[in-house]
C-alpha cells in the first residue's frame, strides 16, 4: 500500500537481519537496493504481499536481536517488505516490552523483580545494581543523537520471567550477528555486576538459544553447565526440582530422560499414544478426551473435549491448532519445565490434537523470555519431522501436520487466547471480542483450537489409558493430575504433581515445607490474577470446585509462599504495577482502572491517602468492581483479585 | 466495485485523484478483489495492486490489442455473447492479429508473461471491471483508447452484468451531470442527439425557440475558432481555461483577443481576471439547491444550508436574468421547477425522478423513465437478452499510435501530467488551504535521470518544451522510470505546467494530449523562481 512516510534508510546490518528472516526481496519494489529493468515496468504486490503480514513480529524480533533496537530505518524496511503502513507497524513494535524503539545498548540484563523473586532477594539485587549503574532503564535511554558504545550494557527491571524456582532470576539478551539469549538462575549481585561490565561483553562463543544440553539430575547445579554466557555466569540448563504424590504422569520424563533425544523419548513410551490414536477415528479420539473430562490448565478451566468437538465439527477450513506456551502469569513456570524437560510430549500431544480436530498446521506460541524451552522445543519439532512424526504424511498414515514455533516479545496479555491470534497475525496483541469464539473464527479467521501446554501434555496419557480411566484420577469434577508451581518461602522450589484433591498443605509439604527459619504469612494461589489465602487455610482441597468453594482459584497452578520477611504492601504494589504495565489499553475499565488501583495503593502505602484509609479502600473496591464487570478480557477482570483478597482475606490494613 | 473479482484500473491514479471512489475499491479489495493497475508510473494506486503493469506512455491500445489477441488465441472469448450482442468481431480479430505477446511486450515495455497472465485473469474472471480516467482520455487518440478497452469487455462478455463493466471514473461530483443536462456540444438533456429531428422539434415546441440542427464546438474547437476569429464572445461558467488548458501562453492570447468575455465564478481566477464582466456566484454546494449526478449515474439532491457571501448570486438566478435581459423572460424558477422541466424535456432519462423520490431513495440512478421505476443499477443489460434488446454493440478496429511528440536529442524526456491527492485541478479551490501534504509543485524525476543530470532532491530545475519553459524544484521519485518525468497543473501561478503541454487534441472528444510531451530538464542553477 502507499502509506509510507518514513524516509530513513535501513543500515546494511538491518537489511541483513530482516532479509535473513523474510528472505531476499524479489524486486526493488519490495526493498531491494538495486532497480532492475523489469522493475521499471512490473511490480507484484497486493494480496500476496499483505498475506505475509504475520511475519511482522518475527521480522521485528530479528531486528531487535541483531541491532538491539528497532530504528526508523529498520522499521521502514520491514514495512516495505511486508506492505504494512509504518504507523501500524510502530503500534506493533511499541506493544512488546522486549522490543525497543529507542536506541538501547546491545547487551541488556532483564532482572526479575516480581513477586516470587521478591521473596528471594530480588530487591537487594536491584538495589546493588541501582547503586552501581543508576536506576533501571524502563524503556531504554531517551533522546535521538545518542551514541551507545558497542560494548555497553544496561539493566532493566522485568516482570516475572517464569524462573521462580530459581529466583532471583535474570534474562540476558545480547544483540549481534550471533545474538545471545540466556536465562540466568539464582543470579547474585556480584554476577550481575560482572555481566554489566564492559570487559565482559565478549562471549566465549555464540550460544544458548540453540543449546540442547541435557537436563540436570534434579539438583540445582549451575556450575556444571557446559557452556556459559560469559566467563562469569553459567547459563541456565534446565535443572529443576520436581516431586509428586503418587506416580507422576506429566513429569515422568522430566529430569530423567534426555529431552534432546527422540530415541530416548520413544524408548520411554513416547509416540505410542500417537500410534494408537491414528488407529482410531478422529471422532473416537475426541470421544476419549470428552470421557476424560479434562479441563484446561491455563487458568480458565474449560473442558478441552468440548473445544475439540466444536472445531472438528466446523465446515470452514483450514483449522488451526495453537499450543499456548505464553506462560506469563507471575509465579508460573510449569509449562516451561514441561517444554524444557519433555518437549517431545508436547509435540506428540499436538499431533494427536491435530488429527482429532482436522488441523493441518499448529503453532506453538511461546513467550520470548524462554530461550531454552524454545530451543528444546524447536529441536524436538525438527527431530520429529526428520523421523516422520510431522510432515505431509505422518508415520505414513496420511495425516498432514506440521508445527511452527512463534515467539512472543514480552507481553502478558498475549497469553489471552484471542490476543495470541492477533499477535501471530502481526497485529498488536489485543484481545478480540467474543463471540465469535475461537472455535468458530480464530487464527486468520478460521476455526482454531487453543490449548495450554500442560493441558495438551495430558493427551497422550488419556489416549493410552482411555478417557474413562483418566477420569478416575482426581475427583468427580476435577480429573487427572495437576502441576503446581511452588516458589517463595519453601525449602525446595519447583514443580509438584498431585492428583486433584490433594490439599494446599500437601503441595507445600512436597516442596519440603516452609523454609526453615521462616514463618508462613500468606500463600498466593493462582498467580497475580489469583487470590491470597491465610496460613490457616492450607486444608483447601486443590480442585476446581474446592477452590471455588473456598472463594479461591487454582489459576495456572501458582503457589507462592510468603513469609514474615516480605512486605505485603510492597507485593501488592508490584502486582498492581504489573497489571498497569501489562494492560493492553484497549478497553477503558482496565486501562484506567489498573492505573487508579496502583495509585491508590501507593497513596495508602506512603501514608498520603485522600479521604483516609477507609476512603481509599472504598475507591479501590469500586475501581476493582468496574474492572471485573466491564473489562473485555480476563486481564482486567482479575486485576483486582489478588489485591481484594489481600485486603479482605488477609486483612493487611486491619492493623491500621 | 465492492463485489467484483478483478478490477483493471487503466490510466488512473484513483487513489489520489478519486479518493472517495477508491474507498469503495478498497472495500472490494478487502472482499478479495484482485487489482491490476496500468500506468506508466507506479502510482499510489499501483502500490495497492496485485499487479502493476508499467506500460510506456501512450501504448494503451497496443496493450489492449495484445491482450485481446492472447484471449482469442487461448480460446477464452465469450463466444455466445459475441454472437448475440456484438458486430464487427471478424474485422477486429483480424486487426489485433499482429499484436503477439512479443510485439506487445516490445511496444509497451511490459514483459510478455505478465501480459499473458493479465489477459487470462481478465478473460476467466467471473466478474471483471475496467475502470479508467484521464490516462486513457488525455491523449490525441482518446476515443480510440476508450474503444480499445470496450473491445476487451465485448470480447469477454464483461459488460452489462452486475459487477462487470466499463467504468470511466468521473473527476468531480457533478461532471456527469454536466453531460446529463446537455452541456456538451452535440447533445440535448438526457443525451438526446441534436441531429435527432424528432427529439429536437419536440423540445423546440416545449421551449418555444429554434435549436440549431448542428453540433456545436467543444472546448478545443472553440479555442481554434477564437484563433480563426470566428468566436468573439464567451460566457465561461466555473472553468479556468487560462490555466487548465494545454499550451497556456496561446490560450491566454486567445482570451485576451475576444471582443467580450464574461466569467461566472466563485473566485477571481486567472481567467476571471481577463474578463470584461465577472459575475460572482454561489457555490453549488451548501449555498444553493439543486441536484448532481455522481460517478455511478446517481442523481441526488443538494441543499442550501448557508447564506452565500454578500453579492454572490444563485446560478439559476444569473442565467434567468441573463435570459431576461437578452429578451427571454423565463421568470425565476426554483431549482425544483427547473428540474421538473428537465423531467419533461427528457422523460425517458429522468421522468420518474421527482424530488420526493430522490429524497426517499437517496438518489436514483438513471435512466428512470417513470415514477414506479427503481432506477438502473447497471447499463447495457439488454445485450444479454435473447433476442438482443436494441442494436448490436460494435467492435472497433483501433490503431496503435504513440504520442504526437516523442523524445529526441533536444527534448529527451517524456513529460506526463496528472494530479495529486491534496490539490484540485488549477488550485482555485485547494490552494487557499494549508495542509502538511501541500508542498507546492515539483518536477518528479526518476533517481536514474536525476543522477545522470546531476540533480538532487529539491534542486531547482528548468523544464523546457517546444512551447515554453518553467522552473520548479525537482523531486526524485522511485515511481518513475528513466525517461519519464511527471508534473501537475495544481500550482499554475507558481509553475504553469501547461505552458509546456502540447495542444494536440483528439478530434472526436476534443481532449488535449496532456499525458505526453517531450521536454528537456536541466539544473536551473538558481533558487526556485516563478515560471516564465
Amino acid at each position: 500500500m502507499d502509506i509510507r512516510v518514513i524516509d530513513a534508510e535501513p543500515t546494511a546490518e538491518e537489511r541483513e537481519a530482516v532479509d535473513a528472516c523474510l528472505g531476499a526481496p524479489g524486486s526493488s519494489w519490495e526493498g531491494a537496493a538495486e532497480r532492475s529493468a523489469q522493475d521499471y515496468h512490473v511490480a507484484f504486490g497486493g494480496q500476496s504481499m499483505r498475506d505475509r503480514r504475520h511475519l511482522l513480529l518475527p521480522a521485528l524480533r530479528a531486528l531487535q536481536a541483531r541491532v538491539g533496537w528497532i530504528s526508523e530505518g529498520g522499521l521502514g524496511y520491514v514495512c516495505e517488505r511486508l506492505d504494512v503502513p509504518p504507523a501500524d507497524a510502530w503500534g506493533v513494535a511499541t506493544f512488546y516490552a522486549l522490543l525497543s524503539t529507542t536506541p538501547r545498548a546491545k547487551r541488556v540484563l532483564h532482572v526479575c523483580d516480581d513477586i516470587a523473586c521478591k521473596c528471594r532477594g530480588a530487591d537487594a539485587l536491584c538495589a546493588a545494581l541501582e547503586e552501581k549503574f543508576g536506576p533501571a532503564h524502563a524503556h531504554g535511554p531517551d533522546g535521538h543523537e545518542v551514541t551507545i558504545a558497542d560494548d555497553a550494557a544496561v539493566w532493566m527491571r522485568s516482570p516475572c520471567l517464569g524462573m521462580c524456582d530459581h529466583a532471583p532470576a535474570a534474562l540476558l539478551q545480547a544483540a549481534g550477528e550471533n545474538p545471545v539469549e540466556a536465562q540466568i538462575a539464582g543470579v547474585t549481585a556480584e554476577q550481575a555486576l560482572l555481566l554489566l561490565e564492559p570487559q565482559n561483553t565478549q562471549h566465549d562463543k555464540p550460544q544458548s538459544t540453540q543449546s540442547t544440553q541435557k537436563a540436570g539430575n534434579g539438583k540445582h547445579t549451575p556450575s556444571s553447565s557446559a557452556s556459559s554466557v560469559s566467563s562469569v555466569v553459567p547459563a541456565f540448563n534446565g535443572t529443576v526440582f520436581t516431586a509428586s504424590k503418587g506416580e507422576p504422569r506429566l513429569l515422568k520424563r522430566v529430569g530423567k530422560v534426555d529431552p534432546s533425544s527422540i530415541d530416548a523419548y520413544t524408548k520411554t513410551g513416547g509416540y505410542e499414544a500417537l500410534e494408537k490414536a491414528l488407529g482410531m477415528t478422529p471422532q473416537a479420539v475426541v470421544a476419549e478426551v470428552l470421557a476424560s473430562k479434562l479441563m484446561g490448565r491455563g487458568g480458565a478451566a474449560f473442558p478441552m473435549g468440548r473445544k475439540w468437538e466444536a472445531v472438528a465439527a466446523q465446515a470452514a477450513t483450514p483449522h488451526y491448532l495453537i499450543c499456548n506456551a505464553d506462560e506469563s502469569e507471575p509465579g508460573t513456570f510449569k509449562d516451561r519445565v514441561l517444554m524444557e524437560g519433555d518437549p517431545f510430549a508436547v509435540v506428540e500431544a499436538m499431533t494427536i490434537a491435530a488429527y482429532a480436530t482436522g488441523c493441518a498446521r499448529g503453532y506453538v506460541y511461546i513467550r520470548g523470555e524462554y530461550p531454552l524451552a524454545t530451543a528444546r522445543l524447536q529441536h524436538a519439532v525438527d527431530q520429529a519431522r526428520t523421523h516422520g512424526f510431522l510432515g505431509d504424511d505422518v508415520l505414513g498414515r496420511g495425516l498432514a501436520f506440521d508445527i511452527e514455533i512463534r515467539q512472543g516479545a514480552g507481553a502478558y496479555i498475549c497469553g489471552e487466547e484471542t490476543a495470541i491470534f492477533n499477535s501471530i497475525e502481526g497485529y498488536r496483541g489485543e484481545p478480540r471480542n467474543k463471540p465469535p469464539f475461537p472455535v468458530q473464527a480464530g487464527l486468520f479467521g478460521c476455526p482454531t483450537v487453543v490449548n495450554n501446554v500442560e493441558t495438551l501434555a495430558n493427551v497422550p496419557g488419556i489416549i493410552l489409558d482411555g478417557g474413562a480411566a483418566f477420569a478416575k484420577i482426581g475427583t468427580e469434577n476435577s480429573t487427572g493430575t495437576k502441576l503446581f508451581c511452588v516458589s517463595g518461602a519453601v525449602e525446595k522450589r519447583g514443580v509438584v504433581e498431585v492428583p486433584f484433591g490433594a490439599t494446599l498443605g500437601e503441595v507445600i509439604e512436597l516442596a519440603g515445607g516452609v523454609r526453615s527459619g521462616s514463618t508462613l504469612k500468606a500463600v498466593l494461589l493462582g498467580g497475580a490474577a489469583g487470590v491470597f489465602v491465610r496460613p490457616e487455610e492450607l486444608h483447601i482441597p486443590l480442585t476446581f470446585e474446592g477452590a471455588r468453594a473456598a472463594e479461591a482459584t487454582l489459576g495456572s497452578g501458582v503457589v507462592v509462599a510468603f513469609d514474615e520477611k516480605v512486605d505485603m504492601e510492597e507485593v501488592l504494589g508490584r502486582i498492581a504495577a504489573f497489571f498497569r504495565d501489562e494492560s493492553c489499553g484497549q478497553c477503558v475499565p482496565c486501562r484506567v482502572g489498573t492505573v487508579r488501583q496502583e495509585e491508590a495503593l501507593y497513596r495508602v502505602r506512603s501514608g498520603k491517602t485522600i479521604g483516609g484509609l477507609r476512603g481509599e479502600l472504598a475507591l479501590i473496591d469500586e475501581v476493582g468492581r468496574a474492572m471485573k464487570d466491564a473489562s473485555i478480557c480476563g486481564l482486567g477482570q482479575t486485576a483486582y483479585s489478588a489485591v481484594e483478597s489481600a485486603i479482605k482475606r488477609l486483612g493487611i490494613y486491619e492493623a491500621r | 466495485m465492492e463485489d467484483t473479482d478483478v478490477v483493471f484500473l487503466w490510466g488512473s491514479n484513483a487513489r489520489n485523484a478519486h479518493p472517495i471512489w477508491f474507498h469503495h475499491l478498497l472495500k472490494g479489495i478487502r472482499n478479495g478483489t484482485r487489482l491490476y493497475v496500468m500506468d506508466p508510473r507506479r502510482s499510489e494506486s499501483a502500490q495497492w495492486a496485485d499487479v502493476w503493469m508499467g506500460l510506456n506512455v501512450g501504448t494503451d491500445i497496443a496493450l489492449s490489442n495484445g491482450m485481446a489477441r492472447e484471449i482469442i488465441h487461448a480460446g477464452l472469448t465469450h463466444r455466445a455473447f459475441i454472437e448475440n450482442a456484438t458486430e464487427n468481431y471478424e474485422a477486429y480479430a483480424k486487426s489485433v492479429e499482429p499484436f503477439t505477446l512479443d510485439v506487445t511486450a516490445h511496444i509497451t515495455g511490459v514483459p510478455a508473461e505478465v501480459i499473458r497472465e493479465a489477459a487470462h485473469t481478465y478473460a476467466t474472471a467471473g466478474k471483471a471491471m475496467i475502470c479508467w480516467t484521464l490516462g486513457i482520455t488525455e491523449h490525441h487518440n482518446a476515443t480510440d483508447n476508450v474503444l480499445a478497452l470496450i473491445n476487451l469487455s465485448l470480447l469477454t462478455g464483461h459488460v452489462g452484468r452486475w459487477g462487470s463493466g466499463c467504468n470511466p471514473l468521473r473527476g468531480q461530483n457533478n461532471v456527469q451531470g454536466g453531460g446529463d443536462m446537455g452541456a456538451i456540444p452535440n447533445k440535448l438533456p438526457g443525451f438526446q442527439d441534436i441531429l435527432d429531428d424528432a427529439a429536437r422539434t419536440r423540445i423546440e415546441r416545449m421551449w418555444g425557440t429554434k435549436i440549431q440542427p448542428k453540433y456545436g464546438w467543444n472546448l478545443t474547437e472553440m479555442l481554434h475558432a477564437m484563433d480563426r476569429g470566428e468566436l468573439t464572445a464567451l460566457l465561461c461558467i466555473g472553468e479556468n481555461p487560462a490555466q487548465s488548458d494545454a499550451d497556456g501562453h496561446h490560450v491566454e492570447e486567445l482570451l485576451r483577443g475576444l471582443d467580450h468575455l464574461v466569467v461566472q465564478e466563485i473566485f477571481l481566477t486567472k481567467t476571471a481576471q481577463l474578463a470584461d464582466v465577472v459575475l460572482p456566484t454561489t457555490t453549488s454546494w451548501a449555498e444553493a439547491d439543486g441536484c448532481v449526478t455522481n460517478s455511478e449515474r446517481r442523481i441526488q439532491r443538494v441543499r442550501k444550508a448557508v447564506e452565500p457571501p454578500e453579492g454572490a448570486r444563485d446560478e439559476l438566478w444569473i442565467l434567468s436574468e441573463l435570459a431576461r435581459r437578452l429578451g427571454h423572460d423565463w421568470g425565476h424558477p426554483t431549482a425544483e421547477q427547473a428540474w421538473n422541466e428537465v423531467r419533461e424535456v427528457a422523460p425517458a432519462f429522468c421522468g420518474g425522478m421527482s424530488y420526493e423520490r430522490m429524497e426517499a431513495l437517496g438518489g436514483i440512478q438513471w435512466p428512470c423513465p417513470d415514477i414506479h421505476h427503481p432506477g438502473t443499477k447497471f447499463l447495457h443489460a439488454r445485450l444479454w437478452e435473447t433476442p438482443r434488446g436494441g442494436r448490436a454493440a460494435p467492435f472497433s478496429v483501433v490503431k496503435h499510435e504513440g504520442p504526437v511528440e516523442t523524445p529526441d536529442d533536444e527534448y529527451p524526456l517524456l513529460l506526463t501530467t496528472g494530479r495529486r491527492l491534496e490539490s484540485y485541478n488549477t488550485g482555485v479551490q485547494s490552494n487557499g488551504f494549508d495542509s502538511p501534504l501541500h508542498v507546492g509543485e515539483a518536477l518528479e524525476i526518476s533517481p536514474e535521470d536525476a543522477a545522470h543530470l546531476g540533480i538532487a532532491d529539491g534542486d531547482a530545475v528548468r523544464v523546457t518544451s517546444r512551447r515554453g519553459s518553467v522552473v520548479a524544484p525537482a523531486r526524485v521519485e522511485r515511481s518513475l522510470r528513466p525517461g519519464v518525468v511527471f508534473m501537475t497543473l495544481h500550482f499554475p501561478d507558481e509553475v504553469p505546467t501547461n505552458l509546456l503541454t502540447i495542444d494536440a487534441a483528439d478530434p472526436r472528444s476534443g481532449t488535449a494530449e496532456f499525458k505526453a510531451c517531450a521536454v528537456r530538464v536541466e539544473p536551473a542553477g538558481v533558487a526556485v523562481e516563478t515560471g516564465d
